[in-house]
């Protein structure tokens, strides 16, 4: 079957992640570029028996060679030569959206536009000639709305029945430019124009060394687009944004940040309370309905006690344990899916580079920060987003104080124990830590070992959408399907080990305070002796730990289930031995800092390309989770008595 | 003046951007142009503005602003 290449550009709000998702379904990967930590997002479509593989490239504003992104994406054009290039611009910004769409015709690429969202014109007041747009840029232009799936079908068959244009029209630049032109080489016209704009490299001895006309390509592009648009674009009825009236109150100088406290408290809240709802279900579930049912079944078939133990005690027990949190996973992730979707993120960078700067970052370091909260993987991959290397250095060695999604379990189960009524404050206590640790850690790094040039905020702040379901769901299944395949994999083998670690040593089938599992965890159980839970049940869950965070959790289930608690609500006379409420925060304190799980370390390793940084992460955290649970400990023993 | 002095609702012309050319490269490409007229559609004390510029919203640091040179449109 031929298959045909399609290149997918477009500025940043274009509505490209929604084509691209609308174009792939699922059926995409997510790679990265040779050699370089950009992504690479590719899937596949077939329309009318014929397979279109999709690539969406990275470039943004422009094809310049300034960025690495945008150089990748000029690259990708120039050297694969995809058979066709879809230009994607909203159609109620094409101004700036259209200097793009110029470079790819100067360079005489296969190039079809697409003018997305055309459902909002109307509502907004403008009109499109479409006919005289296709005949001033001499290309195909097909209108179309990804969100409401119109034109998509008419987009893919011009996509397929693509002839190559027999010429391109030429976009006369002004006189100074042209003039110049005409002085350079015989290089093709539009590596003349980049060479003007000293965007592409020019031999020695090359005469367009001696000129500095960059800025007036520059201005002259906007104002060929600027030209072209009065015989396109009709404003009939003048329109004001909403997001504009939305702002006056969210970007408030003095409400906006308040503001966005409280949205982030109820992002929270509501996690925590809906989450709880399910919590008490699944935990009734786990450890009675199916618990109890697999031993009953068991019984009947006269399977050994000992295999009995290790699936309704150890699997069902240490995977149940984690899974009965998934309910607040999936409300976490679909909220940072709606603040991402919406518009929000963009403007709560902006209500934070004020104090952001004041450390010496900026703004767009938020992003990954609030992307933490659910997972550090994908977070530390969104530092990409961040130009300057030694930036993106700090924010990737800072996101693991983060809380992610994983921890949250630990706390909740914790705080149900020790802090009863007071679990949402505790929980909220530990993620206010985690920022303020990850905000100081990043001012130390600045002014010692990353010191750099300061960087600033600049940042497109798109209108306010409401989020598409369609997304939405792609979005968070995505991370909800992570988490049951860590579920299903990683926790699962864990916990079978941690069974087997606690029912034997090397004599056989033991006591637990002798199981082997015992000895390491008694082994290192007195380094967290100052931090008041140096018991060798919580030096082994935080051990295990590092595979996954969740695994504290199905740890202390089976430790403890091994026992007498039965269920996870029913922990609480079993870890009261071993723990006081201090020493229970303590602890909660050591799970937010210490070392990152070991896909947070891989991908440390992966974004910064070097074990030192991965090492000195690993290392770094542990000092501080060490430094910061023995401070509460101690501090908390003299008020406390 | 630089574009930090000017007030919320104000529309201003740019004049030029003193910055290294490959910021300086990226405000371009966005639009920023000699010659571009815009407004300051929202002010922090002592952070960062958002423009309209060309029929988007930008935000820019303080430290870009008190970079760029522009007159009252």
């Amino acid at each position: 079957m031929t298959q045909k290449n399609i290149a997918l550009v477009g500025n940043p709000n274009s509505g490209k992640t929604t084509l691209f998702n609308r174009l792939t379904g699922a059926n995409h990967y997510v790679g990265n570029w040779a050699g370089v930590t950009v992504e690479k997002k590719e899937g596949f479509t077939t329309f009318k028996g014929e397979r279109l593989h999709i690539i969406d490239l990275p470039g943004k504003y422009s094809l310049s060679a300034y960025s690495l992104e945008e150089k990748i994406a000029r690259d990708y054009i120039l050297e694969e030569k995809p058979d066709v290039i879809i230009n994607l611009v909203p159609a109620a910004n094409l101004e700036r959206n259209l200097y793009l769409t110029l470079q790819l015709i100067e360079m005489e690429l296969p190039v079809i536009l697409a003018v997305n969202m055309i459902d909002e014109l109307e509502q907004k007041g403008l009109k499109i000639d479409f006919e005289a747009l296709e005949e001033a840029l001499g290309i195909r232009v097909m209108p179309i709305s990804s969100a409401k799936n119109q034109g998509i079908e008419a987009l893919l068959e011009a996509v397929l029945d693509f002839e190559p244009y027999p010429e391109y029209r030429v976009f006369t630049y002004s006189g100074v430019v042209e003039e110049a032109l005409g002085r350079l080489g015989d290089e093709p016209r539009w590596q003349r124009v980049k060479m003007l704009e000293k965007d592409l490299e020019i031999p020695t001895d090359h005469p367009a060394r001696d000129y500095l006309l960059e800025e007036t390509v520059v201005k002259d592009r906007y104002e060929i687009i600027n030209r072209l648009l009065e015989r396109v674009i009709y404003r009939e009825k003048s329109y004001r944004s909403p997001s504009d009236a939305i702002d006056k109150v969210l970007l408030d100088k003095y409400l906006g940040l308040p503001i966005f406290g409280l949205v982030m408290a109820l992002v929270f809240y509501m996690t925590f309370s809906i989450g709880n709802v399910f919590v008490d279900i699944l935990d009734g579930f786990f450890s009675v309905t199916l618990s109890g049912g697999v031993e009953a079944l068991f019984t009947d078939l006269g399977v050994s006690p000992w295999l009995k133990d290790l699936v309704s005690d150890g699997i069902i027990g240490g995977v149940g344990g984690v899974l009965t949190f998934l309910p607040n996973i999936a409300i976490l992730f679909i909220f940072i899916s709606l603040l991402e979707d919406s518009g929000y993120m963009g403007r709560a960078a902006y209500l934070m580079d004020k104090w952001m700067q004041k450390v010496g970052l900026n703004g767009k370091f938020f992003i990954p920060m609030l992307l933490g909260f659910g997972c550090n993987v994908p977070a530390i991959m969104s530092t990409r987003t961040l130009e300057n290397p030694k930036d993106r250095l700090v924010a990737i060695l800072i996101n693991p104080f983060m809380s992610c999604g994983a921890r949250f379990p630990v706390y909740v189960l914790f705080a149900s124990v020790f802090f009863p009524g007071y679990e949402f404050l505790i929980v909220l206590s530990l993620y206010l830590l985690g920022i303020v640790v990850a905000v100081l850690v990043a001012y130390l790094f600045r002014k010692t070992i990353l010191r750099g040039e300061e960087s600033f905020l600049v940042l497109e702040i798109p209108d306010y959408r409401v989020p598409q379901l369609r997304n939405l769901v792609l979005h968070v299944w995505e991370r909800v399907k992570d988490y049951l395949v860590k579920a299903g994999t990683v926790i699962f083998a864990a916990s079978i080990i941690l069974w087997f670690m606690l029912n034997y040593n090397f004599t056989g089938a033991v006591a637990l305070v002798d199981s082997f599992g015992a000895m390491v965890g008694k082994a290192i159980a007195p380094v967290f002796a100052l931090s008041g839970f140096g018991n060798w049940q919580s030096a082994l869950s935080l051990l295990s730990g590092i595979f996954a965070k969740e695994i504290v959790v199905s740890n202390t289930a089976i430790i403890y289930g091994l026992g007498d608690a039965s269920s996870l609500r029913d922990l609480g006379g079993a870890l009261s031995m071993n723990f006081t409420p201090l020493s229970a925060y303590a602890f909660l304190v050591f799970v937010l800092l210490y070392t990152p799980c070991v896909a947070v370390i891989g991908v440390i390793k992966r974004e910064t390309n070097s074990w030192f940084w991965m090492f000195f992460s690993l290392f770094y955290q542990l000092v501080i989770a060490f430094t910061l649970s023995a401070a509460v400990y101690q501090i908390g023993s003299l008020f406390l008595g | 003046m630089a574009l930090v002095e000017v007030k919320q609702g104000i529309k201003v012309v740019l004049n030029h951007i003193e910055y290294g050319a490959s910021l300086k490269r990226k405000l371009q490409d966005m639009g920023l142009t000699p010659g571009v007229e815009f407004t300051v559609i929202s002010k922090t004390s002592y952070g960062p503005l958002i423009i309209e510029l060309r029929g988007t919203r930008v935000a820019l640091g303080r430290g870009i602003a008190e970079k760029i040179d522009v007159s009252i449109a």
